[in-house]
């Protein structure tokens, strides 16, 4: 019996949680999952916090997905570039686009394109190693004493409580020496997160306000007659208590203060000496139920500026795609065509399909469901029968050498090494040269079982 | 520290939150869902998709609710009720599946009408 062939453009928890869900169903399938980029596990790997690794530790839930032996790994194979989608279409009985949403949401407002001024996307890309952001150091002026964080989400939080630990508190992290580095040399002193609406909507979680409780050297300012008294919603209700908390803390020893601004909007970005150096602030407040302008506005000094207000997706090959939501248009995780009908094959999971929401595990269901539509529509229909390494041979013509799972193994423990020589679980390489050297080894060598 | 299940999902046992979990720790009983206090990330999915409001952050359990938080860990850590072994970390509940069998303390729960 001739079992079905599935692509997964994407290695991402969604991508992984397809993978996963068909290989699970009652279909006899294999499944080969692509990445653009030599390493698989997307934002768990190149997005949840360095110091959260409690969360990162879902990646051992997903190398238990790669390791099944109907499941390969191909990285470092940029689909619409190296392969075409239309050809993967002819490839495979069907293909789950899982490419995420990598690009960061701009503000459109003056002074956004000045130097200090970048995109959360792109500063946590950085710390975390991405290959793509490795030079990137220059982009984030660290000799600022005041920084200014734009976003009301977990990301934001992430960026503000990495900005304002000291590097000791991070010299245990996975982080590339270059980044330890530049941390190291960090002047930040103040860290301000700009909300445009209040702490009972903000949408930090809070477990991760509560963190902030434990940093001995960091001080944390808010306006706590800003605080309702309670909320009948019991994770609002959650937040503010723990803003309470960290509103009442006394800290001794503070090196560096965080400090949150509600109700406030940014209107623009000052510039002095060719950088950004201050933002001007709106208050904001609400009016039945609408949050609106009060027109009063003041001036924080900022020599660096993140914002962190969502991201979007961007366009995968031909794909069809929506420019207004910055996702791929589907019904059900059926990718739609032009003219509104189901394309043939064609489906998507996780933020290209829902836009970015929710935590890893959101994913998981996404992709599940995702995979109900494909069951259904490969329900009768034989597979294809394309040889595995159909693929395979289109790829080597084209000089292109995936990364596979044996080549992503070596990476790991490469990483792996590097860490325990300085005396750290981890330490990742963070250039594509190196990357593609250690994960397609002239000749194949066998590598130890990756242990997380 | 992790994610506790508690009394509201007796008899409701919806399992949304075995969907949204990312690393599977969330095991089935015959009334009622446990989560592994060992296997648990705390990355919160499971939260907000319960729709008993049933799960909470260890530190945020409601203290009427305080005797779930040993008794998740007794579901794993104890042998359950018929059984020679305790489970201990099975590794993943979709390859264990419902083990139909609660702690003495959801057995002996009074029948909910939740689930009805």
């Amino acid at each position: 019996m001739i079992p079905y062939r599935v692509a997964v453009v994407g290695s991402g928890p969604a991508g992984v949680y397809a993978a996963e869900a068909l290989v699970r169903s009652r279909i006899d399938v294999s499944v080969d999952i692509y990445d653009r980029l030599p390493t698989p596990y997307g934002l768990v790997r190149y997005g949840v916090a360095p110091d959260h690794p409690r969360i990162k530790s879902i990646i051992v839930a997903l190398q238990k997905v790669l390791e099944r032996p109907q499941v390969r790994f191909l990285g470092d194979v940029h689909v619409g570039v190296d392969v075409t989608t239309d050809e993967l279409g002819e490839l495979y009985d069907a293909v789950v686009f899982a490419t995420g949403a990598s690009v960061g949401r701009r503000l459109s407002i003056p002074g956004e394109d000045l130097a200090g001024v970048c995109s959360a996307t792109d500063f946590v890309a950085w710390y975390s190693g991405h290959p793509d952001h490795a030079q990137a150091a220059e982009s984030f002026p660290l000799a600022a004493e005041s920084v200014v964080v734009i976003g009301a989400g977990n990301v934001a939080l992430d960026v503000a409580r990495l900005l304002a630990k000291s590097a000791e508190d991070l010299t245990q992290t996975d982080m590339p020496p270059h980044v330890l580095d530049r941390l190291a040399d960090s002047s930040v002193r103040d860290v301000h997160l700009v909300c445009r609406r209040g702490p009972e909507h903000a949408k930090f979680t809070a477990k991760e306000l509560r963190e902030l409780l434990e940093l001995d050297h960091v001080a944390t300012k808010l306006d706590a007659g800003l605080l309702p008294a309670g909320s009948e919603d019991p994770m609002t209700a959650a937040n503010l208590k723990a803003f309470a908390d960290l509103a009442a803390r006394e800290v001794v020893d503070g090196q560096r203060t965080l400090h949150f601004h509600f109700w406030s909007r940014p209107v623009e970005f000052l510039e002095a000496g060719g950088a950004v150096a201050a933002v001007r602030l709106e208050k904001m407040q609400e009016v039945d139920g609408a949050v609106v302008p009060t027109g009063e506005v003041t001036e924080l000094k900022a020599g660096m500026v993140v914002r962190s207000v969502g991201y979007h997706s961007t366009p995968v090959g031909t794909l069809p795609f929506d420019e207004d939501l910055g996702r791929v248009p589907h019904d059900a995780g059926r990718v739609l065509g032009p003219d509104g009908r189901a394309l043939n094959g064609h489906y998507v999971a996780g933020w290209v399909k829902r836009g970015p929401s929710g935590v890893v595990g959101t994913n998981r269901a996404c992709a599940a469901d995702t995979v109900v539509s494909i069951l259904a529509d490969l329900e009768g229909r034989p597979p294809r029968g394309v040889a595995p390494d159909e693929v395979d041979r289109v790829l080597a013509e084209r000089g292109v050498r995936p990364v596979t799972y044996d080549g992503w193994l070596s990476i790991d423990s490469e990483e792996l090494s590097r860490g325990q020589v300085l005396g750290r679980a981890r330490t990742k390489i963070p250039d594509w040269a190196t990357l593609r050297r250690v994960g397609v080894p002239g000749v194949r060598r066998t590598s130890p079982r990756s242990s997380h | 520290m992790a994610y506790v299940i508690y009394g509201d999902c007796i008899d409701v046992l919806d399992r949304s939150c075995v969907e949204v979990c990312p690393v599977d720790c969330i095991y089935e009983g015959a009334r009622k869902a446990y989560i592994h206090p060992d296997e648990c990330v705390d990355c919160g999915a499971c939260e907000p998709v319960c729709p008993v409001t049933a799960i909470k952050y260890h530190d945020d359990v409601p203290e009427s609710q305080a005797a779930f938080i040993e008794d998740n860990a007794r579901f794993f850590l104890e042998p359950l009720p018929g059984r020679d072994e305790a489970l201990g970390h099975p590794g993943g509940s979709n390859d264990l599946g419902p083990t139909g069998v609660d702690t003495p303390l959801v057995s002996s729960s009074p029948a909910s009408s939740r689930g009805a």
